[in-house]
């Protein structure tokens, strides 16, 4: 068995339990970005520095990803085992908006304000057959 | 010196399978000059764009190959805007008298497939199914709705004014009024938004001939002024498409600073204005335009769409041609067809969709990913 690893290295600690999001705050001007930046958004300064953004958060908004996304969208789905997921911002305690896929995929799961945690999933296999990961958020009081 | 439009073309929006992009654009370019009774070769620059229908400068092989200066203008769905607003500043600084603005495009069926590279992100964005516009879309008027009461049904109400407006323009793509039910129980694509609330990629070209303000009447009857043109990007903490985080402050989108800027710059407000294009890329779009270009305040557009407000009939009636949700978005020409249907308006020459009172002022405001406005006034 291949050991799973993130699809994209330096969005979220791993493996850690619990993983947490990795973003970056400006030492200039104290604001948030994920994924962490070289530069800052917000005062155009380059004194960055990576800070662990946390695992929980607020549902800022929301939607439902209905039908199965052309390329770039790269799963080992077919268009007859795609499953529509939900999309969000969630806004963690920093304040910063991240946006995530979400384990919710239909409107009477998903409200503005609910709380949400973040889970780590298999994006896919890679050619070697080692499964690739990406974080989600989910409803916080849901029980695995 | 002041800017004039006498030129008016368009290549009907829709799908057009005998021919290219190119062809497209090129039809519209003449049409515009036979508006103006105006040859090519008096053509002394042009500004043109184009997605994914071609290089706009290779018109010259289908128009004539005369040495103008030819940029192509690349500003996603603002790119009409944004080429109008350079073919403006050309004639307002003095350097040049005459020019053509053209815009055209043949996109592929469906959503668009942006490439992550090309926005600044990495690949884990697009694979994991983040990169469509149309999740931003549904989470932009999501979000709008919680805070301004804004219900389904005026989303309805914007759709089926879409559908209504497009079977009385003979150019438009979706020319079939929609009933409330049809809309209502159509599949949903993205979280409130159906399939007949979101615009489609299309074809199509649109062009016009701007001048001197001076040398305007020589060329056309009736020529329409731009007042002005304006175009702006995003400020940090504005709510954007493809950002895979968003500051905790929400900022003013660049619509706002666009239409603030145009305003003070035409010195009229938006009690000024007499018919209006509005970004309607989805329905949820029109609708946080009203009040970001300034026509209402958040939330009063429940009351506006219930009572006709927005409709060819009522006190400010926008996208009067179906909007991009009747005609559809060839992403280079769409910005350019808003501008074509004011001065439509605005020369009495609407026909069905004529609206009454004989309009003045006209106002177009276009929205491209991610994050650019351009909005231009005009007037009689």
């Amino acid at each position: 068995m291949l050991e799973a690893k993130p699809l994209h290295e330096g969005l979220f600690t791993w493996p850690d339990a619990p993983p947490s999001l990795i973003g970056s705050r400006c030492l200039d001007c104290g604001e948030h970005a994920f994924p962490s930046q070289s530069s800052c958004r917000a005062c155009s300064g380059q004194n960055m520095a990576d800070v662990d953004l946390g695992n929980e958060g607020r549902l800022w908004t929301w939607t439902i990803q209905s039908f199965m996304p052309k390329t770039p969208y790269h799963t080992d789905e077919t268009p007859e085992t795609f499953r529509p997921y939900g999309v969000g911002y969630i806004e963690l305690a920093c304040g910063l908006k991240v946006e995530s896929r979400l384990r919710e995929n239909k409107a009477d799961q998903l409200e503005i304000g609910m709380p949400m945690r973040l889970e780590i999933i298999t994006v896919r296999k890679d050619d070697e057959g080692a499964e690739l990961l990406t974080f989600q958020f989910c409803a916080a009081e849901e029980q695995d | 010196m002041d800017v004039a439009i006498v030129g008016l073309g368009m290549h009907p929006f829709g799908r057009t399978p005998s021919m290219t992009g190119l062809e497209q654009g090129a039809a519209a370019a003449r049409a515009a000059l036979a508006d103006a009774g105006v040859d090519f070769k008096k053509m002394e620059f042009a500004y043109g764009g184009s997605q994914d229908g071609g290089n706009a400068d290779s018109l010259v092989n289908l128009l004539g190959l005369t040495g103008l200066q030819f940029t192509n203008v690349a500003n996603g769905c603002a790119t009409g805007g944004s080429s109008l607003h350079a073919a403006y500043s050309a004639i307002k600084s003095g350097q040049y008298d005459i020019g053509l603005v053209v815009g055209f495009d043949k996109h592929d069926r469906g959503a668009f497939n942006a490439k992550p590279a090309d926005w600044g992100l990495d690949d884990w964005y697009g694979e994991t199914g983040l990169m469509l516009t149309t999740q931003y879309f549904g989470m932009k008027i999501q979000r709008y709705m919680h805070d301004h009461g804004i219900s389904r049904e005026t989303l309805i109400r914007v759709a089926e004014k879409a559908f209504r407006n497009g079977s009385l323009t003979p150019t438009a793509w979706r020319k079939t009024a929609l009933s409330w039910e049809e809309i209502e129980n159509a599949p949903m694509v993205s979280e409130p938004l159906n399939k007949f609330m979101f615009c489609s990629p299309a074809e199509g070209g649109c062009a016009l001939i701007v001048c001197r303000a001076d040398m305007a009447h020589q060329l056309h009857p009736r020529p329409i002024y731009l007042k002005t043109a304006v175009v702006r990007s995003r400020n940090y903490g504005s709510f954007e498409v493809f950002s895979p985080s968003q500051p905790p402050e929400v900022a003013n989108s660049p619509t706002v600073t666009a239409s603030q800027a145009a305003f003070e710059l035409a010195g009229v407000g938006p009690e000024d204005i007499d018919v209006a294009q509005l970004q309607d890329t989805e329905v949820g779009a029109e609708i946080m335009h009203m009040a970001e270009n300034g026509f209402c305040e958040h939330g009063d557009q429940e009351k506006w769409l219930a009572e006709g407000a927005t409709e060819i009939t009522g006190r400010l009636p926008v996208n009067t041609d179906g909007g991009c949700l009747a005609n559809g978005e060839p992403v280079g020409a769409s910005g350019l067809r808003q501008v074509h249907e004011i001065c439509v308006q605005l020369r009495g020459e609407g026909g069905a969709r004529q609206v009454a009172g004989d309009p003045q002022v006209g106002y177009t405001h276009v929205y491209g990913a991610p994050g650019i406005s351009g909005v231009n006034i005009l007037a009689r």
